[in-house]
């Protein structure tokens, strides 16, 4: 039994690593710019094309093969270089204080640009690179094997959520980020520049997005219409968890991945739809998630 | 005396380990007008969340003639009779001003009538005939966004009265509005509700108005009854002069 | 008024090309279709919902006529009743969860209940054919199998017709107080619930309707392509509503019609030198918000609601 069980849990938590690098930047960007980035999903899309490309780049440009990794984190800061101050700037910083459906049309009509941008430039196939994987090879604990990479994705993730942790409550940034979480109106009043959190925030979201997307490409591989699946996904988990909760999207991470490994082992053709039903059993008992904290408007 | 339309009892609620309902006890009887009082943030818009459903107390009772209406909605306790105009205007900004008035009469249509068309004569008369009691009918084909502020205040209690409740409770009826029309306007507001015979209950800052018009006076201080009873009697009071009429 | 007359002369106009270029009916017939589910769109715009999921209700109106008419149902008329039906009941259920959500969560619900439908559709292939999709045999009117050019002179008559009605219909829903409610939601929705309206119920009504709308349009549109597949109830069909829906803003209840008109006739001519479809309507979407925010139902304005105590 335990056989069976450890590595499906290995395999569930190396999920949840990915959903949760994806799903705590859309809540990220979300609690300090107060905008549900609709094309967040694209950017973990086109960071994993990135990633594969570069890498595939780099084993046939006879590159040293370890080089394969940097190339993972490199082309997602790649990507939040590019398109993060690019797209806050000309975009979100637009829809700032107005009305949340005006910042859905925005962002959505930015995802169906990206989308096809994204097939535009790396064309309609699926990428495969997977030397990361391959050079870290596996461990054999107990009779059952673990894949090493997996390994390295949890360990990253618990480090992310740490770090993010720590940044908000150590660094001097940080607290400048949750002071504009905490009141935008009264920590402009106090002289911060709120526009520069925000730029930040955003790009720190994109760049954890396209992390995620860029770490998922030595298992999963790339190909269109990733950018659609993980936003809604994103989005269940973010919305698990309690939207703008960061702790609320890890543990939200595991529960979906979970669930979603138990499907593929009893229905697995329940597989997809796993995480939408989790969801929906969630916020039908929580409406707004599990880490939400009550407020209702004063009149 | 008549025996008590709306009842409170130990009503308490914090905000943040703030007491701002601190075992609140409350009667309003049938035909009454009563006025509440008290500094700033001592929780009288508190106590009308309270009293209309929109917050829940974290103990005591709210009755409507003897009946638990603690855990309704704000929509059912409309329904039962209750109606409330609101500290800052709770308009349809979007809608005319005669489409707000219409809209609250609309609310006793059944299911048919609310599918034919809500601007007809037989409505619009109705709502025309609350805007000419309130000044209001000139301004009745402009977006209630376009309105003063002293008129949204105005409008605000013509759509809480279009409601025809039992008890209306108003949250600072005359603020907003210039002194010069303060009383001007509590007379409108008197005639209004004792030619429809509802009972109301109004927070109120300006001394000179509730001095005039309530037949009693609840004092209210860091969420608790301070003394309540007649205003000539309450004006006296040391304690009162103190925390509110001094402050003001 | 002007409203309606600009609709009148516009359904004129569309008639009178369609019946004097028989090759523009298929086209146009299509563009009504989605126009309806456009319409849909718009009616929870309203209300400050954005549905950025809705083709799901067309794909189940488009679907719902093919199985019927695989299972013997072939008269036109009954198919798209039925159809519409159909996708009515599945809004009153999905409605039922998603009236207690608004903005993002209205937005996202909506499209991850639309993703499930779609991998649905493109999984269970022995029920829908999977991504293939199912062929949907050519309707009868009362009877009477007609060939195949009666038959699209038939379809664009036909939802002439419908557009009519539904154009009666959906304004005098506006103007009714339910549909006057529906626009209070997005202004002030304390306000209604203290005057006793129940904001649930106003929005299950808008919601059930343009479900409905978009089934009707679907229904059309399985006819008129004789084919369904799963790709209608993917989202980059949910964003071309919401952006006919947008566009549709500046010209009332005919705005989604001529929006669709519009957007099809591009798509036609764009079609032939790019595929890059999804691109130009989310930079259309981007213009028409930044350009002509008049089509936007006061969406542009600030948060919704009253302000703090
Ligand atoms: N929804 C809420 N969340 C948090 N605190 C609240 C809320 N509503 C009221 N309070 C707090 O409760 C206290 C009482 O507020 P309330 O608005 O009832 O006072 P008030 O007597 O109506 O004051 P004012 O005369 O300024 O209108 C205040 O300290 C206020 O900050
Ligand atoms: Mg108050």
């Amino acid at each position: 039994m335990l056989q069976v069980l450890i590595p499906l849990t290995v395999d569930a938590l190396a999920n949840a690593a990915i959903i949760f690098f994806v799903a705590v930047g859309l809540t990220l960007v979300f609690s300090v710019l107060r905008v549900l980035n609709v094309a967040h999903g694209s950017f973990y899309s086109i960071g994993a094309y990135a990633a594969a490309s570069l890498g595939l780049w780099v084993v046939s440009a006879g590159l040293p093969e370890w080089l394969t990794f940097p190339a993972l984190v490199l082309s997602a800061a790649f990507v939040a270089a590019i398109f993060g101050p690019f797209v806050e700037h000309l975009l979100i910083r637009w829809t700032y204080g107005k009305s949340e459906a005006l910042q859905i049309l925005v962002t959505f009509g930015l995802f169906l640009i990206l989308e096809d941008l994204q097939r535009i430039v790396f064309g309609v196939n699926s990428l495969y690179e997977d030397t990361p994987m391959r050079l870290l090879g596996s461990t054999m604990i107990g009779g059952i094997v673990y894949l090493n990479y997996q390994l390295l994705l949890i360990a990253l993730a618990i480090l992310t959520l740490v770090g993010l942790k720590l940044m908000i409550s150590h660094t001097r940034m940080g607290k400048l980020i949750a002071a504009v979480v905490a009141d935008r109106e009264i920590s402009q009043a106090l002289g911060i520049n709120t526009n520069r959190i925000f730029m930040l925030a955003f790009t720190l979201g994109v760049f954890l997005a396209a992390l995620g997307g860029a770490l998922a490409t030595p298992t999963t591989g790339v190909s269109p219409g990733l950018g659609a699946d993980t936003m809604v996904l994103a989005f269940a988990v973010a919305a698990i968890g309690g939207l703008g909760r960061i702790e609320g999207a890890a543990v939200a991470a595991i529960i979906v991945a979970l669930a979603r490994v138990l499907a593929i082992y009893y229905a697995p053709e329940l597989d997809a739809v796993a995480p939408y039903l989790v969801m929906l059993v969630v916020l039908l008992v929580r409406p707004y998630g599990l880490f939400h904290t009550d407020t209702t408007r004063r009149i | 005396m008549s025996k008590p339309l709306l009842k409170a009892e130990n009503l308490e609620i914090s905000f943040h380990g703030v007491k701002a309902a601190d075992g609140v006890n409350l009667e309003i009887n049938e035909g009454e007008f009563l006025a509440i009082i008290g500094p700033n943030g001592a929780g009288k818009t508190t106590l009308l969340n309270l009293c209309t459903g929109y917050l829940k107390p974290s103990a005591g009772h709210v009755y409507l003639d003897g009946k638990q209406i603690t855990h309704l909605s704000p929509r059912q306790i409309a329904k039962r009779g209750i109606a409330r105009a609101f500290q800052i205007p709770q308009l349809f900004t979007d809608h005319r001003v005669i489409d707000n008035v219409m809209l609250s009469n609309a609310a006793r249509l059944n299911l048919w009538q609310m599918l034919s068309p809500l601007d007809r004569p037989r409505y619009r008369d109705e709502a025309m005939e609350l805007l000419r009691m309130f000044n209001l009918a000139d301004h009745a084909n402009d977006l209630a966004s376009t309105l003063p502020e002293g008129r949204r205040k105005l409008l605000d209690i013509a759509v809480a009265l279009a409601l025809k409740p039992r008890l209306v409770l108003l949250d600072e009826p005359t603020s907003g509005v210039s002194a010069i029309e303060r009383f001007g306007l509590m007379e409108t507001l008197m005639t209004a509700l004792r030619q429809a015979k509802v009972t109301a209950l109004f927070v109120e800052h300006d001394m000179d108005v509730v001095r005039r018009y309530a037949e009693r006076v609840l004092v209210w201080n860091r969420g608790h009854v301070l003394t309540q009873g007649r205003p000539e009697e309450v004006f006296q009071d040391q304690r009162v002069i103190e925390t509110v009429v001094g402050a003001v | 008024m002007r409203m309606f007359l600009l609709g009148l002369a516009a359904l004129v106009i569309v008639a009178i090309a369609g019946i004097s270029a028989p090759w523009l009916q298929f086209l146009l017939s299509l563009a009504i279709a989605k126009g309806l589910a456009a319409l849909g769109v718009a009616i929870l715009l309203r209300a400050g919902l954005i549905s950025i999921g809705h083709a799901m209700f067309f794909a189940i109106g488009a679907y719902a006529t093919a199985f019927l008419t695989r299972n013997g149902i072939t008269d036109f008329v009954s198919l798209l009743i039925l159809s519409t039906l159909i996708a009515t009941a599945a809004g009153v259920v999905v409605g039922a969860f998603m009236v207690r959500y608004r903005a993002i969560f209205f937005a996202m619900l909506n499209l991850a209940v639309s993703m499930v439908l779609f991998s649905l559709l493109s999984k269970l292939y022995n029920i829908t054919g999977g991504t293939d999709g199912m062929r949907v045999a050519r309707a009868t009117f009362f009877g009477i199998a007609p060939g195949e050019q009666t038959f699209e002179l038939i379809v664009f008559l036909t939802s002439l017709v419908v557009v009519m009605l539904v154009g009666f219909a959906v304004s005098a829903y506006f103007r009714s107080p339910l549909g006057e409610a529906l626009k209070a939601v997005h202004t002030n929705e304390i306000r209604l619930e203290y005057i006793s309206i129940p904001v649930w119920g106003v929005l299950l009504v808008g919601y059930t309707i343009s479900a409905a709308l978009a089934g009707l349009g679907g229904s059309f549109a399985a006819m008129i392509i004789g084919h369904v597949l799963p790709e209608m109830a993917f989202w980059t069909e949910s964003g071309h509503l919401i952006l006919v829906a947008v566009l549709g803003g500046i010209g009332g209840v005919a705005g989604p019609f001529i929006g669709a008109i519009f957007l099809e006739l591009v798509h036609t001519f764009a079609a032939s030198f790019t595929d890059a479809w999804s691109m130009i309507v989310g930079a259309a979407l981007l213009f028409v918000i930044f350009f002509l925010p008049s089509g936007l139902y006061g969406l542009i304005n600030k948060k919704r609601g009253g302000s703090a105590v």
